[in-house]
């Protein structure tokens, strides 16, 4: 199966560990991940805060170039951020023809054009469960993750919003990261939040705002016993995994959850070694929960954490 | 179907800025969208009372209001409104709209996206680093210290670009985006 495939910028920094993960499970997968050359950023959410036009343009350019490569039909997308905003302009220049004529408007003054359809935007989520499919997987399982309890995160942008076309899971309770991680041979634990945002950016914007919402999502992971949380996003990964100190030392908590992408558990699954698939980059180290299912991660023992600053002592800035 | 009237010059405003906008009109004030959101409770208004505020052509304590900055894109009140109101967009049109009347003095959220966007215009692609360096020097310089754990841990594990990457075509991208611009309806 031949796709389009457009990393987005976060997978060549702070997710590279998704790269890295995503690539190499394509070939046991049957997946065939063509990059999108010369891609863009897709703006994330902040090019629509401040231009819309620009916005939908800057989208538009990707949408174009990936039309224009040999006759892709799919375009796959791991981060969800990406996904969405890859749809969504897809999608509004179709329904809205202002929107469509504008931004064509715009791709011709770099001489492109885009037919909004031409392409299906797919999160790699669902092209793992529904093209490859979860019975196909689980006959290529050679190293059952079992023991594992894991809680399947999704974040928001993969099943919301809903764009009147139909999504491909469950807008408030999607179910496909728990099959698949059900197949890999996973104990997969309730989740209640697991449709819940991460914040996003909003550490950023206000670092108050997005530790409560980062610490629900733990909360609620180790209220279910949870080893670890598995995610889709780069985003929800980042918040979880890199600022789970923070939120330690915020609320007085002593979470120590590792987060890591469903590209990792598949991998593992399959029978690679935790370092092909870019584990041993979480902060959050998952060296400890991975020896259940007998991963070696050729870490180094977590090293003492440094004492943690009382967020309170500092002035926060107060919005 | 009977098609409300927006009220007053601001509320049409909003509407035509915004893909589906006219649904605006048929807002019930159920509260469904502040019940649902995420950051609600750090909300200056919810999003009911800013739709109610926009009805009632409160512009400026609409546009000054942390509330559109405040929205995390979470798509949850969206999918729940009963009058398929697209609340989310709704917030990015009033956030384009503050930003172009430099309503909002108070906070930082406009600059972190107009920092973002910056490193796009540049490069093509985003530049975390850069990004973080420009806007917290800039914005929040006391915080720095808050950030040093998490900015350390990043560094360690190599999950930070040093440097910015740049597309090939950044021309092409430059002509599209300034095109762009100068259809935005203002």
């Amino acid at each position: 199966m031949r796709y389009g495939y457009y990393p987005g910028c976060s997978l060549g920094s702070t997710a590279a560990p998704y790269d890295v993960s995503t690539k190499a499970i394509a070939k046991p997968l049957g997946l065939e991940l063509e990059e999108i050359h010369d891609w863009n950023c897709c703006g994330a959410t902040e090019y629509f805060s401040i231009q819309k036009t620009a916005a939908y343009a800057l989208v538009a350019r990707n949408l174009a170039l990936a039309a224009d490569q040999d006759g892709l039909t799919q375009l796959a997308a791991p981060c969800s951020a990406c996904y969405l905003n890859l749809r969504k302009t897809d999608h509004y220049m179709g329904k809205y023809p202002k929107i469509g004529e504008r931004t064509n408007e715009a791709l011709a003054a770099g001489g492109l054009s885009y037919q909004p359809g031409s392409l299906e935007v797919r999160h790699l989520i669902d092209i793992v469960v529904n093209d490859v499919g979860l019975e196909a997987i689980a006959e290529k399982v050679t190293n059952p993750l079992k023991g594992l309890r894991l809680a399947p995160y999704y974040g928001c942008l993969i099943v919301r919003p809903t764009l009147g076309d139909e999504s491909f899971d469950d807008p408030e309770y999607p179910t496909h990261l728990d099959g698949l991680l059900d197949a890999l041979g996973a104990t997969v634990v309730d989740f209640p939040l697991k449709a819940h945002c991460c914040g996003g950016h909003m550490t950023q914007i206000s670092a108050d705002t997005a530790y409560e919402l980062i610490r629900r999502l733990l909360q609620n992971a180790a209220d279910y016993e949870a080893d670890a949380i598995v995610t889709i996003c780069p985003m929800c990964q980042l918040n979880l995994d890199a600022y789970q100190s923070q939120v330690n030392g915020h609320f007085g908590t002593s979470f120590n959850l590792p987060v890591l992408y469903f590209t990792q558990m598949i991998g593992l699954a399959l029978g690679m070694q935790p370092k092909e698939l870019g584990i041993g980059k979480e902060i959050v180290s998952a060296s400890k929960v991975l020896k259940k299912i007998g991963a070696d991660t050729e870490e180094a023992e977590a090293k003492p954490q440094r004492k943690k600053r009382d967020d309170q002592s500092l002035p926060m800035p107060k919005v | 179907m009977t098609v409300a009237h927006s009220r007053n010059d601001f509320q049409s405003e909003v509407i035509a800025k915004t893909p589906g906008g006219e649904a605006l009109l048929t807002c019930l004030q159920c509260g469904t969208c502040g019940g649902s959101c995420p950051s609600g409770p750090d909300m200056d208004h919810s999003p009911r009372k800013i739709f109610a505020m926009i009805e009632a052509g409160m512009k400026e304590e609409v546009l000054q209001s942390n509330t559109p900055w405040y929205c995390v894109s979470c798509y949850y009140c969206m999918v729940r409104c009963p009058k398929e109101i697209p609340i989310t967009d709704i917030m990015y049109t009033l956030k384009n709209m503050a930003v172009k009347a430099k309503y909002y003095d108070s906070s930082d959220a406009p600059d972190f996206s107009e920092s973002f966007i910056g490193f796009i215009e540049k490069y093509g692609r985003s530049f975390e680093l850069g990004l973080a360096t420009r806007y917290h020097l800039t914005h929040k310089p006391l915080s720095k210290f808050s950030y040093g754990p998490f900015a350390l841990g990043m560094l360690m594990k190599n999950r930070v670009s040093l440097r910015p990457e740049r597309i090939e075509n950044i021309d092409q991208l430059r002509a599209i985006l300034d095109k762009a611009k100068s259809l935005e309806v203002v």
